[in-house]
């Protein structure tokens, strides 16, 4: 970390990486969902077609400052989770700028594209803009209330925000992975994880049939090939995030790649089995047993 | 409410149009790059269909098992998508009455360039079987420039696949080319459509 060109590049390099694998996610999650519904579904490369497609849109209609900066929040959103995480534990060019920021930086990033985003969307005028944003504000702050717990209840346990100090207590085998010496804060983490993983049942606020895709219904052409390359940065760094936090991190890119993939089948597994909450029972659920769960993790370290 | 004249063929702003959310420019034709670029575009574009969900006429009952597992549009990479702004493909299904075609051309004029049409049905090409009633237009493309036509009454989705594949062909051949149609000839265009709607309470041109 001496050289700062040195860790630009190696940023760079890791977003470049990370990007695409969150884009064929996209891609791969497309074809599971079709093949769970008896469809064979659009080939694992349709995000990045779709993605050509709207960054050569011809036009575009800004509706002012806000709305014109809403996609730049949102992805600065995304790179901001993602850059200050350790990716790769132990590795040199996979480390990023996590030693600059803590957990509380990263849960405070997971908000900010929404916020900024909100501020957007509100400005084009659009009626469902606004409900969507309502929607989707709500079922993220729901569920930040039980991951905010988990992530007190893991900070008491190892005395500390770090998130790479957290991963580095992790290391050693399978029996040292929070999954494991700290299960109701992983069980109160894993359910605030559906919630934050924009799938059914969760997924009211993106739903086409409920409110035009919510939020983004103004959204077009580059502004939304923005959100799209967002969307690929924001899943893989939640994903990330969750790996670093509960199941031990990963020290080479074919373990990160093997238990991201896995913790993304258990939001996408989960959500195509079920049916989408109403928001009103989304929070309910939210305020229920997740909430009890992270406040008995929270409890656990206090006495 | 300020009277809107229908008789001009001219931008007019009416009053109860916020400045904030309607335009009163024209539509403003744009250019294709002669060059490798746009065929990657052009490529994408048609790989990647976002067609407006939105049924105009009995038509739209065809639509509906395109998305299911037996005719599976998705994986052409054609996904319905519930705003216009988003889609790139409006699919006009069946019969459109003057009602309707108020609501087809603010939408229509929403989506953003390049954009295609497909008409659905015969009642798209001649009016089919409304071509004498009292509230149908007969034929679509007076109204808004249409890429590619599916006869039948009613065509069934296989038939609305093959008109897919068409439309493919049409743009990665170039041809597809339908916003600049409608902002080269707005004139024409307006002039028609004013000619259906008689009460005209819209911007002239709803970007």
């Amino acid at each position: 970390m001496d050289n700062f060109w040195t860790t630009l590049l190696y940023a760079f390099l890791s977003m470049f990486l990370i990007f695409n694998y969150g884009m064929l996610l996209g891609g791969v999650v497309y074809k599971i969902i079709a093949r769970v519904h008896g469809r064979f579904g659009p080939p694992v490369w349709q995000p990045y077609v779709n993605l050509v497609k709207v960054m050569g849109v011809r036009t575009a209609i800004s509706h002012g400052i806000m709305f014109w900066l809403g996609p730049v929040f949102r992805f600065a959103g995304g790179i901001g989770l993602f850059l200050f995480m350790p990716v790769v534990f132990g590795s040199v060019w996979m480390q990023n700028f996590s030693f600059s920021g803590d957990l509380l930086l990263v849960i405070y990033f997971i908000f900010f594209g929404q916020l900024g985003m909100a501020l957007g969307a509100a400005e084009s005028g659009h009626p469902y803009s606004p409900m969507g944003i309502m929607r989707g504000l709500a079922q993220v702050t729901v569920s930040e209330v039980p991951f905010a717990l988990a992530v007190i209840a893991l900070a008491a346990q190892h005395g500390t925000l770090s998130i790479t100090e957290i991963v580095a207590a992790q290391q050693g085998g399978i029996a040292n992975w929070n999954m494991i010496t700290n299960p109701v804060a992983t069980l109160a983490g894993m359910m605030a994880f559906l919630g934050m993983m924009m799938h059914a049942p969760f997924n009211l606020h993106l739903a086409p049939q409920e409110i035009p895709v919510g939020p983004p219904t103004e959204y077009h052409s580059n502004f939304l090939g923005y959100m799209q390359a967002n969307r690929a940065f924001f899943a893989s760094a939640k994903l990330i995030l969750f790996m670093n936090l509960f199941f031990g991190g990963a020290t080479n890119i074919p373990v990160l790649v093997g238990k991201t993939f896995t913790l993304y089948m258990f939001a996408v597994f989960v959500g195509v089995v079920n049916p989408r909450f109403t928001l009103e029972n989304s929070i309910r659920w939210f305020i229920r047993i997740p909430t009890a769960t992270g406040i008995i993790a929270v409890l656990l370290y206090t006495f | 409410m300020t009277e809107v004249n229908n008789e001009e063929n001219k931008i007019i702003k009416p009053d109860y149009c916020d400045p904030e959310l309607f335009c009163t420019a024209l539509p403003k034709e744009v250019p294709r790059m002669n060059n490798i670029i746009q065929k990657f575009y052009d490529w994408a574009q048609a790989n990647s269909l976002w067609l407006l969900a939105f049924g105009t006429g009995c038509g739209s009952i065809e639509m509906r098992p395109l998305y299911t597992a037996r005719y599976d549009i998705s994986r052409y990479g054609i996904a319905p998508r519930p705003t216009p702004r988003q889609s790139n493909l409006f699919i006009i299904s069946g019969y459109v009455s003057v009602k309707t075609l108020k609501r087809i051309i603010r939408s229509y004029e929403q989506m953003q360039n390049p954009k295609f049409v497909i008409g659905l049905g015969s009642c798209t090409i001649n009016g089919g079987m409304y071509w004498d009633s009292y509230n149908t237009i007969n034929r679509l493309d007076h109204y808004i420039p249409v890429d590619v036509y599916v006869a039948g009454c009613m065509p069934r989705p296989e038939a609305l696949i093959a008109g897919f594949d068409e439309l493919k062909k049409r743009i990665k051949e170039g041809r597809g080319e339908g916003a600049n149609e409608y902002a080269k000839n707005f004139a024409w265009y307006k002039a028609n459509q004013k000619k259906i709607i008689k009460d005209w309470d819209m911007p002239d041109y709803n970007w």
